[in-house]
């Protein structure tokens, strides 16, 4: 069930787009283009499988008034694309 | 792209696609293939390494597309010792983005229409029925029609799930991946390197191979699982910092591969999946092309007699003639990787001194795979398969 609060974050302009995260996503909840990557707010469950698989350490877990938020404004989406 | 009607519809460039395109246009099918980012090739995300007897079987080894002919692997204990057997047939260390263009040359050859920055976002339906897929080329949005659709979409596929597939790759099996692409070092061009041990990639291995004498891509792939505790990109400067502390960094990527057995489904209704979206990938090698261009060339040609026979539900074939041809291997390779990714340090070490003590010409993967067994017996059962099926 997609909780109310997302807790991922993907910090901005680190993402090498190599879609390993999306491999493990088992909500389909995230977008990946060439140079380009979402999260699906509206999917995700904050299960953290795609934080855990990230090679590069883009991809953050914020839990609500305990870790600070990015100060830059994480790239989320509220559903599927509609182009 | 004279009208949007097409038999078969290929989601990626990479290997597979390119090859279940060609083989699906060689079988008489009208194709179209489209790829997602602006070239096709690039950017290269796999350590490149191939065997001649594999690759040699879709196209003629090529200098242009080979950066080192190899003829050794070295395999490097925790503990610094070594083994150097010889590659039974040799191999390559390819320039993907040059073998990939090549590849879909070889499909353009036989008719295959190939479309670039073309995003597919959802499957096109009507009355319920995928009909083809919806695309956004070059920031249009476009929906193109076609009989069947075939998903090469890679580690990151979603096609799959969209036509009811579920592709997602566990944890464990995912192998996390970071690689760089290093120059102004020296490597020996005739050998590829794996690195075991927990210090450099825990459950998994580094490897370094050779791009000539002076170049060479670095990487390695480590269990989601492990990588909870220390992530690929750490563990890859940890490495090269105290491995290659001068080196120029031409390439730094990451990646994932899905070491898993077969996904249980590569066919629903008129959509197959092939390559690293079906999770073709060997589990104990992490390597993807061969395994890819395999499923890919079978998805092709399944498909292409389901189109010429009128007959979609034709395309069950192409699950069990892949499972015939390779699938049933990797289901026991899966097996032997759960095993060897439980080995610790003095495991590796074990079977390199029980290597070291053989007579060199024995010192062939089949003796170190033998050495290997004696340190882990549990193996024994899943190798017996390999060998006596």
């Amino acid at each position: 069930m997609p909780q109310p609060h997302l807790m991922i974050h993907i910090v901005p302009g680190k993402c090498d787009y190599c879609g390993c995260c999306v491999g493990v996503c088992p909500e389909d909840a995230i977008e990946l283009m060439e140079s380009k990557i979402a999260l699906i707010e509206d999917r995700c469950t904050n299960c953290r499988k795609c934080v855990w698989a990230c090679p590069w350490e883009v991809i953050e877990f914020h839990r609500e008034g305990v870790d600070h938020l990015p100060k830059e404004t994480p790239q989320i989406i509220n559903e599927a694309v509609k182009f | 792209m004279k009208n949007f009607d097409y038999d078969v519809i290929v989601v990626g460039a990479g290997p597979a696609g390119s090859t279940a395109a060609r083989y699906a246009a060689a079988g008489g099918a009208k194709v179209l293939m489209l790829e997602k980012d602006r070239d096709v090739g690039y950017p290269v995300r796999c350590g490149e390494a191939v065997s001649h007897e594999g690759v040699a079987q879709f196209i003629k080894p090529d200098p242009k597309w080979i950066a080192s002919s190899v003829s050794k692997f070295r395999l490097i204990a925790p503990n610094g010792s070594s083994v150097l057997p010889k590659l039974d047939g040799g191999g390559y260390v390819l320039e993907r983005r040059i073998f990939d263009y090549e590849l879909a040359k070889l499909a353009a050859n036989e008719g295959v229409e190939v479309i670039t920055k073309a995003y597919v976002y959802d499957l096109l339906r009507e009355d319920g029925k995928i009909v083809g897929v919806k695309t956004l080329i070059k920031d249009q949005k476009v929906d193109i029609r076609s009989k069947i659709v075939v998903a090469a979409d890679g580690v990151e596929s979603r096609v799959g799930k969209w036509a009811g597939m579920d592709t997602t790759c566990h944890i464990r099996d995912m192998e996390s991946c970071a690689q760089m692409t290093l120059s102004g070092i020296e490597v020996d061009p005739d050998v590829l390197d794996f690195y075991f041990g927990d210090e450099v990639s825990p459950g998994g291995y580094l490897w370094v191979f050779p791009k000539g004498k002076d170049t060479a891509n670095v990487g390695l792939g480590l269990s989601v699982e492990e990588a909870k505790k220390k992530s690929a990109i750490k563990f890859l400067h940890e490495f090269v910092d105290r491995k290659f502390p001068k080196a120029a960094m031409l390439t730094h990527i990451a990646g994932g591969v899905p070491c898993a057995k077969t996904n249980p489904e590569i066919v629903k209704e008129n959509v197959i999946l092939v390559g690293d979206a079906a999770h073709q990938v060997n589990p104990v090698s992490g390597g993807g092309i061969i395994s890819g261009m395999i499923g890919g060339m079978i998805g092709g040609q399944v498909a292409a007699e389901a189109i010429i026979n009128g007959e979609i539900s034709h395309l069950r074939e192409y699950s069990k003639r892949w499972h015939k041809r390779l699938g049933w291997r990797h289901d026991i390779f899966y097996n032997i990787r759960n095993a060897i990714g439980n080995f610790d340090d003095k495991t590796y070490n074990n079977i390199c001194d029980s290597a070291l003590k053989l007579p060199e010409d024995k010192r062939t993967l089949g003796g170190i795979f033998r050495a290997a067994l004696w340190n882990q017996p549990s193996m024994i059962l899943d190798v017996a398969r390999v060998f006596l099926s």
